[in-house]
């Protein structure tokens, strides 16, 4: 095992610099520049504009700006900020506390959700239970974010005046009221992330359930008389679980990458709305930094999950 | 008006037998706007008018929290490096300029002890030289007194091509002398009627000298106080997160006596405007939201509720569509859109003529922007003494059919005319926006009717605005027969503006597309009409001159203005705000107040 | 446990084919199976509705889609326009059915690029016990962390033309579309199968087949994907949905149809400003999409319990 992981791991450098290449290339590549705003301003006169690529090394070839990068990086560098000038670690920290909260909030949401109605479900198929709960789900990922968002905005903010619906990183308030005034704040973003999430868990927990129910061992678990409850969690859910771990596995990196569509409506400071504002104003550094660290999580969980599989099942092996 | 009687009026308002306000009135009846008569009455050394908001609380503080929201997030705080609205919005609540613009277009003195006129001395004859004077006791937020050194080094500062900053234009060719202590001298090159562009409004905050001093050039990226500005203005720095919430607190010192009157300040970004409209109009979670362009059907509903109230007010801002008369889709010495190239069937004039009568400008205010703009014929709208009198607009589609007919082009079986083979299909481009979207629905089914055939196209924001050398979809390649976006007018005087209809400015791959004349049209007469404007110091002369640029272009229908945009602003029924479409939203910000 | 399993499972169609004393291909098995399970046969029905009102739709309700007529802003539903209008006045009826054959194409044709190839990549992944796994991984591991709007704009850009010149206006930006929502949503399908697989090319019935001799190839597609089809079916009928409203957010990216095309996540997205006034507006569209998906799960559900040889129907 223990090799195995040293082997793994190893493999990822490599790895992890080629994807870094191909990011580098494709930002490089990519349409737009980061000076776009003064286009339109008549006061801005040509050079300025020309100067500053200059002085951002925006007109080195695309290699030298790729190995100029790879070395800062390497000594702790992660790059300066074309749109607020400043370092672009000091940027991520500060969003960081809060892409990790409420994404990671929804995330349990979801999971909690999720697994007791998906199994509840698949023990008891077509049974008005799992009908309601399939429709449910249904409708949770056929609506986008965008618009549940604002469905809640308009009923629990507008109409029924509950919870605000512009986030703050900074509440004024301390002790129990400040508790009170984050969840207060917090509750429908994380509702409405972790109900989208958590629809399409259910739909694939309900389903691997369903795969493992009527094997043979389960039917054998029962004839030796295990309680039902046993069976269930010791006998179905461990086999079933593959899938979910899966896909935990695939939305992890989430938790830091933030989610875009939320972020912007509820206004959260999270991670995911310094991307999209980095990807506007075309702030290379930022977008860089973020999407490597995202990059290096995807590998890093993908590598969880394996030997999450080989625990679940340990026929599974990778020697 | 005649020039002789504007001139009897002036001497009227200076022995005092005429108010300056029935002045303004009488101005605006024969259509000049207000930032122009203030410019008249000032070349003619009568005082300024005051600020437009009625300062009421007897003293400093008190107010409690002030909660701004930008739909677009500030990201950083010199106010030379910034580069968008949002910035500078920002910067300007800890710093100030010498003066900044009110929303009837009048100077108002801010850092200045009073604006320079040729009775106080402040201005020369040969319009070649501007004497400011610093207001006294006035501090820094770390207790450090303002001097003229510091208005010296701003100059220097923004000037230095190492420094790159944003606000460079109004510096490089400049020079700058301290006088004493609190008095310097601005010097121009040549004799220049539009004087109050450095060290006033938007590009003119001064920035502390014993702070940025070591800083200037090539460093100027690594000085602490970009991100923790010192300046001079109501509110002092408390914290700032890039992108997300700014925080301010009370300048206890500030030089205005009663002023300001909350006790923080809060600005909050990120979003959209309409969620944005939403926090103020309908929660009241924020007291002021910025930049609201949203369709105003929108607005009004959310205004019902009680809560907040919409307020706009005119900008120089115009939304307008670029006939492209050269050809978009022939690759000539590696571009397309080439000055040596002629457009297939646009250069006809009557395509154009028939084009502009097909653009159902009252339904796009009355159904898209509402009070988010006027339906307008001329480029230049505001101020009004710039407006052209002679450009009409006209919706007809039965007309446009007539005059397509008489000029030769036949509907073809597809219903799409047509004249030696070649037909009227455009490619209409515009930005992605949803008014913008709706705009191109409007006349794409007016232009059917007409036999045209439009196919619409709308690039991101991000990409159009762009100065992207590679990318085709910028806005200044105009690689498409139609094009359609609004151009910022920054000062309530049109002259560099319209620097867009020169010849020397046309966008080429010479310039690398960085050319401000993106319609690539020209003509002698407009080059020439633009040079006599540029140095002439008679305010009603120069007026005519940049007039007649205008209305050569519109009259050519190569520019088809659609919309005199308006800047939008929701605040709370409590909150007495003052915003200008010549300056941004926070340059009066010390005058706010909650009733 | 799983290691205790003590009989294996049979899932393979033709061996529960060979059990029954009547000859009936595998084929016809499932489909007698399919029919019976009656919620999926109704679905079929209603996507059969929604394909055909979308194809058929245009001529029996012949209105312009871009008929602008500002006496009828935001109208609810009426004779005159059957399912409201929207702030031009535009017949929502109209442009839900001339989108609906965009947005339905798109999903569908989207989610059969993503599984195809999903599956294909987590197989082969999923099989493979050398070099296959780590290098397809890696390609999986680099897709899913492309940043996806700097990648769109770069793809528009770079290929956008050239698709217009070959297959027009709106079947290029189709083609675009498809393979760009396809070929960027295929991982979660991959990292799946190839997890099932993990598990399952271990289990006796594969090393039932293996012993007797079969193939690589057979191994995989006749008896590890039957049983490893429970969740790539969750997955792409998920897809669908997902592919319906990805084309919207690529529209709004200026990545997308025209924005004169009204396809049902443009629809929403447009209506949502107005959801305290005109709440017919997004319903219809939502309704349509929300239609799609329940009736494509359903089959998926149906087609599943068809294929699986325990489950008493």
């Amino acid at each position: 095992m223990a090799t195995y992981l040293i082997r793994r791991l190893l493999i990822a450098i490599p790895s992890l610099l080629g994807i870094s290449v191909i990011l580098f290339t494709i930002l490089a590549l990519a349409p737009g520049d980061p000076f776009s705003e003064m286009a339109t301003n008549p006061n801005v006169p040509p050079e300025v504009r020309e100067a500053l690529r200059a002085s951002f090394g925006l007109n080195d070839p695309i290699m030298v700006r790729y190995l100029r990068w790879l070395s800062n990086m390497a000594q702790g560098d992660w790059g300066f900020s074309f749109a607020s000038r400043i370092n672009v670690d000091d940027l991520i920290l500060q969003r960081l506390p809060t892409t990790l909260f409420v994404v990671g909030s929804s995330q349990i949401l979801a999971l909690c959700v999720a697994l007791p109605v998906g199994i509840y479900a698949a023990t008891r198929p077509y049974s008005v239970f799992d009908q309601i709960a399939n429709t449910l789900a249904f409708v949770g990922f056929s609506l986008p974010t965008f618009f549940t968002g604002l469905l809640f905005i308009l009923i629990f903010s507008v109409t029924l005046d509950w919870f605000p619906f512009v986030y703050r990183s900074d509440i004024a308030a301390t002790g129990w009221r400040w508790y009170w005034e984050m969840f207060r704040q917090a509750i429908m973003p994380i509702t409405v992330l972790g109900l989208f999430q958590a629809a399409s868990y259910t739909r694939y927990v309900r389903s691997a359930v369903l795969d493992v129910i009527r094997l043979d061992y389960v039917t054998t678990a029962r004839a030796k008389g295990l309680s039902e409850r046993r069976v269930t969690i010791r006998h179905i859910t461990r086999n079933a679980l593959i899938p979910v771990v899966t896909l935990v596995a695939l939305q992890m990196p989430a938790v830091f990458g933030g989610a875009l569509v939320t972020e912007q409506i509820f206004r959260v400071p999270g991670i995911g709305s310094l991307l999209i504002d980095a990807i506007l104003a075309n702030d290379t550094p930022v977008i860089m930094a973020v999407t490597f660290v995202f990059s290096c999580l995807v590998v890093l969980f993908n590598l969880i999950a394996d030997i999450l599989y080989g625990w679940l099942d340990p026929r599974i092996s990778f020697s | 008006m005649k020039e002789q009687e504007i001139r009897g009026l002036v001497a009227d308002v200076k022995e005092g037998t005429l108010s300056r306000r029935s002045f303004m009135q009488k101005m605006a009846a024969v259509g000049i706007a207000a930032p122009l008569a203030t410019q008249i009455l000032i070349w003619n050394d009568v005082a300024m008018a005051n600020a437009t908001l009625q300062y009421k609380p007897t003293k400093a503080g008190g107010g409690g929290p002030l909660k701004m929201l930008l739909w677009q997030a500030p990201t950083l705080l010199n106010p030379h490096f910034a580069s968008g609205t949002k910035d500078q919005i920002a910067s300007r609540i800890f710093y100030e300029p010498l003066a900044g613009w009110d929303k009837e277009g009048n100077l108002f003195p801010q850092l200045a002890a009073e604006i320079p006129s040729k009775a106080n001395g402040g201005l020369s004859a040969d319009g070649k030289t501007v004497t400011w004077k610093l207001k006294q006791g006035v501090k820094w937020h770390d207790g450090k007194p303002l001097t003229a050194d510091d208005a010296v080094f701003t100059w220097e500062y923004a000037a230095d091509p190492a420094t790159a900053a944003y606000t460079t234009g109004s510096y490089k060719d400049i020079t700058v002398e301290k006088v004493d202590t609190h008095t310097f001298k601005v010097i121009f090159k040549e004799a220049t009627p539009f004087w109050a562009d450095p060290f006033v409004g938007v590009a003119g905050m001064i920035i502390p000298k014993h702070l940025f001093g070591e800083y200037k050039g090539a460093k100027s990226r690594e000085a602490p106080a970009n991100l923790k500005p010192v300046g001079t203005g109501p509110y002092k720095f408390a914290e700032f997160k890039p992108g997300d919430i700014l925080t301010g607190e009370r300048n206890a010192d500030y030089h205005v006596k009663n002023q300001p009157h909350f006790d923080t300040i809060e600005v909050k970004g990120g979003g959209d405007a309409v969620s944005a409209a939403r926090a103020v109009l309908q929660t009241g979670e924020y007291d002021y939201a910025w930049n609201l362009q949203v369709e105003d059907e929108v607005l009004k509903r959310m205004e019902t509720g009680g809560r907040g109230k919409i307020s706009a007010v005119p900008s120089g801002d115009i939304e307008f569509i670029i006939l492209n008369t050269t050809d978009p889709w022939t690759e000539v010495d590696g571009e397309r859109s080439s000055v040596k190239t002629k457009h297939p069937t646009l250069t006809d004039p009557a395509v154009r003529q028939a084009i502009n009568l097909l653009i159902d400008r009252d339904s796009i205010q009355k159904f898209i922007y509402g009070r988010g703009g006027t339906a307008t014929a001329s480029f230049v709208n505001e101020p009004k003494q710039f407006k052209s009198t002679k450009l009409k607009y006209e919706f007809n589609i039965e007309k446009a059919n007539k005059i397509l007919d008489d000029a030769g082009w036949k509907k073809g079986s597809d219903g799409i005319r047509e004249k030696d083979g070649k037909k009227l299909k455009y490619v209409y481009q515009t930005s992605i926006n949803a008014p913008r979207q709706k705009t191109q629905a409007i006349i794409k089914q007016a232009c059917q009717r007409a036999g045209i055939d439009l196919e619409l196209k709308s690039v991101t924001a991000s990409v159009f605005f762009s100065s992207d050398v590679a990318n085709p979809d910028t806005y200044t390649k105009l690689y498409t027969d139609m094009e359609m976006y609004t151009t910022t007018q920054p000062q309530p005087d049109p002259e560099r503006f319209l620097n867009q209809f020169t010849s020397w400015e046309i966008a080429t791959k010479e310039n690398k597309w960085l050319g401000r004349n993106v319609s690539r049209y020209s003509d002698p007469a407009a080059d020439e009409a633009y040079k006599a404007a540029q140095k002439e110091l008679d305010p009603a002369k120069r007026a005519a001159y940049l007039i007649k640029v205008n209305e050569i272009f519109c009259e050519a229908n190569v520019i088809l203005p659609i919309l005199s945009r308006t800047r939008i602003a929701a605040s709370l029924n409590n909150l007495s705000h003052d915003h200008s479409g010549w300056d941004v939203d926070s340059w009066n910000i010390a005058a706010w107040y909650r009733s | 446990m799983a290691g205790s399993t003590l009989a294996s499972p049979s899932a393979d169609p033709a061996a529960g084919a060979a059990v029954s004393q009547v000859s009936v291909s595998p084929g016809r098995e499932t489909w007698r199976r399919f029919r019976r399970h009656r919620l999926a046969m109704a679905s079929t029905f209603v996507l059969g509705l929604l394909v055909l009102g979308v194809i058929v739709g245009p001529w029996l309700w012949p209105v312009a889609i871009n008929d602008i007529d500002f006496s009828a802003q935001l109208q609810g539903p009426s004779w005159a326009h059957p399912l409201g209008t929207d702030d031009l006045g535009q017949d929502i009826l109209a442009r839900m059915m001339y989108g609906g054959r965009i947005s339905l194409a798109v999903g569908l044709a989207a989610m059969i690029v993503a599984t195809i190839v999903g599956v294909l990549i987590g197989a082969l992944a999923g099989m493979s016990r050398k070099y296959a796994d780590p290098i397809l991984m890696w390609v999986t591991d680099l897709f899913l962390s492309l940043p996806q709007l700097p990648l769109l704009l770069l793809i528009i850009y770079l290929f956008r033309e050239q698709l217009k010149a070959v297959f027009g206006v709106e079947g290029g930006v189709f083609v675009l579309i498809v393979v760009v929502i396809g070929g960027l949503r295929w991982m979660p399908v991959a990292r799946l199968v190839r997890a099932q697989f993990l598990s399952l090319r271990e289990k006796e019935f594969v090393e039932a087949a293996r012993a007797q001799g079969a193939t690589k190839m057979r191994q995989m597609f006749r008896h590890i994907l039957p049983n490893a089809v429970g969740p790539v079916i969750v997955a792409s009928t998920i897809e669908v949905s997902s592919a319906i409203i990805a084309e919207s957010t690529l529209s709004f990216l200026g990545l997308g149809f025209p924005p004169d095309i009204p396809t049902w996540g443009r629809l929403l997205f447009d209506a949502k400003d107005q959801l305290d006034t005109a709440p017919h507006w997004a319903l219809f569209p939502g309704a349509a999409i929300f239609l799609t998906v329940l009736s494509i799960n359903f089959i998926g559900d149906g087609l599943r319990d068809a294929l699986d040889p325990r489950r008493v129907i």
